[in-house]
């Protein structure tokens, strides 16, 4: 296998991760906010249960997650479904980094001083226009640095999906490693994860920058 | 549409206007027997309270004395445990024989806060706004009122408080006076009848403490309804109508300035403001 092959092979590879990694985002981001309000609830039960779904999250390894939601539904109603890796995939990455995302966003808000809530109170805000206008804004500038980090990770997270055999760049270096007897895979698959960061790193540290303009 | 809403909130101005001036004696805040207490511990008992349009009230007395948490009581960042709070002809809090508090309804409470304003010791701008929005937001956001005549009005409020060439930048950019200002001017542009002050200028230094005065002193000279808590003795004795001394939770001396600095009747009041002279 020359190298032009290997690459353009893992090229598909490649599109896989990127597309797991930008729909677990597009997923966990929003996910991670819902779950803070459950976890907030005055609804006691509704806190417990929050409160029980981030320990089991944040307390077992994710590639046992992954392997939970896949084979799951077999193993508990006796039933397999077609074409149900790839959801498996996102169903155990979005739930498993909305739990990171919703502690993220909890000492943020906990962050905050009671006096901007309270100067919204008294000038008339609700509490969805006090959360949405004058919270929310501030929050985000607050945790951007500990979501670069989680974003980071998720990057390399995404090779966990290579448990399910799922072919992204991970899982094809590891075939084409044992194949060919090269180690050129792995390189190639390294230098990916690297440069993706890179430019994950350049993004948050864009829009880091763009929040600076007040302390 | 826009414009008649314009004219309508006009009028209304207007005709506001002329009950102020045709009765300068208009009640606007009044506070019976009102109950506080933080687990177990009394902080206001039986306080009475009543503010008449265009009257300045200082409120003085050591600390844990009760004062903000009165004024805190009044603007509703804290529940009372018993006690009636009226503001003009709405009953925002009423206490029942039971002894039962019962605040007015969220649609009501939402038209009672409209009538008044509070100025925080610790400023609370909000740091992500610019200046001007700063002002402008609640406004816009709140009253709903057009973007572009709240501008023209913010501008104008901000001028008065010496700060037009600061609309653009930030609140960490300023002074703790110019902020505290910033905060003056985002309370006036809300039109309230009433305007509370909470230690306005204990977080500031002397010197920056007298720019904040001046305005309120200004504000006082416009017939602002104010009841401001303070530690500034002379600038209570100057600028109030009314003077309020509190200790342990109880009023225990009130009236005109005059009497309560130059000549107080009760001892507990000559020992605090002893405290001041020696200083």
């Amino acid at each position: 296998m020359t190298f032009g092959t290997m690459l353009s092979t893992m090229a598909a590879g490649m599109l896989k991760t990127i597309l797991l990694f930008v729909l677990t985002l597009l997923g966990s981001l929003p996910l991670g906010m819902i779950v803070v309000f459950l976890k907030k609830s005055k609804f006691k039960p509704i806190a417990w249960i929050t409160d029980i779904y981030i320990a089991v999250m944040r307390g077992t390894p994710l590639m046992l997650q992954l392997l939970v939601w896949y084979f799951g539904p077999y193993y508990l109603f006796g039933f397999s479904i077609r074409g149900y890796k790839f959801t498996a995939l996102l169903i155990g990455f979005i739930m498993n980094y909305a739990a990171y995302f919703a502690e993220i966003y909890r000492s943020g808000i906990d962050s905050m001083p009671i006096g901007q809530y309270e100067a919204a109170e008294i000038l008339g805000y609700s509490k969805i226009q006090t959360f949405m206008k004058i919270i929310l804004p501030q929050v985000i500038k607050r945790i951007l640095p500990s979501v670069t980090n989680e974003v980071i990770t998720l990057v390399k997270d995404t090779s966990l999906a290579s448990a399910l055999a799922y072919s992204e760049v991970f899982s094809l270096a590891k075939q084409i490693s044992a194949s060919q007897t090269s180690f050129m895979p792995f390189l190639i698959a390294g230098i990916f994860y690297f440069v993706a960061n890179y430019v994950v790193a350049w993004i948050m540290n864009r829009i880091e920058k763009s929040m600076q303009y007040y302390k | 549409m826009m414009n008649s809403d314009n004219e309508v909130s006009k009028m209304t101005n207007f005709s506001e206007e002329t009950v102020n001036t045709s009765n300068p004696e208009k009640v606007i805040l009044t506070m019976n027997k009102i109950q506080k207490s933080f687990d177990g511990l009394v902080v206001l008992k039986d306080i009475n309270l009543t503010v008449r349009h265009g009257e300045v009230v200082s409120i003085i007395g050591p600390s844990g004395s009760g004062k903000s948490t009165l004024l805190r009581c009044a603007t509703f960042l804290e529940k009372i445990d018993g006690g009636e709070i009226i503001y003009l002809d709405k009953k925002a809090v009423t206490t029942s024989f039971s002894g039962k508090v019962c605040y007015t309804g969220k649609a009501e409470m939402k038209e009672i806060k409209k009538y008044f304003g509070l100025v925080f010791q610790q400023f609370n701008l909000f740091p992500h706004h610019s200046v001007l929005k700063n002002v402008m937001e609640a406004p816009v956001n709140v009253l709903k009122r057009d973007k572009a005549e709240v501008e023209k009005e913010a501008r104008i409020l901000l001028e008065k408080m010496g700060l037009a060439d600061k609309a653009d930048q930030y609140p960490c950019n300023l002074s703790g006076g110019q902020q505290q200002r910033v905060a003056i001017a985002r309370a006036l542009a809300m039109k309230p009848e009433i305007l509370f002050f909470d230690e306005p200028t204990s977080a500031l230094d002397p010197e920056l403490t007298i720019e904040v005065l001046k305005i309120i002193r200004q504000l006082a000279e416009e017939k602002m309804t104010m009841v401001i808590v303070t530690h500034e003795m002379s600038f209570a004795a100057n600028v109030s109508n009314r003077v309020i001394f509190m200790d342990g939770g109880v009023i225990v001396e009130e009236g005109d300035p005059k009497d309560v600095f130059g000549n107080p009747r009760q001892e507990r009041t000559k020992q605090f403001l002893k405290s001041y002279k020696e200083e």
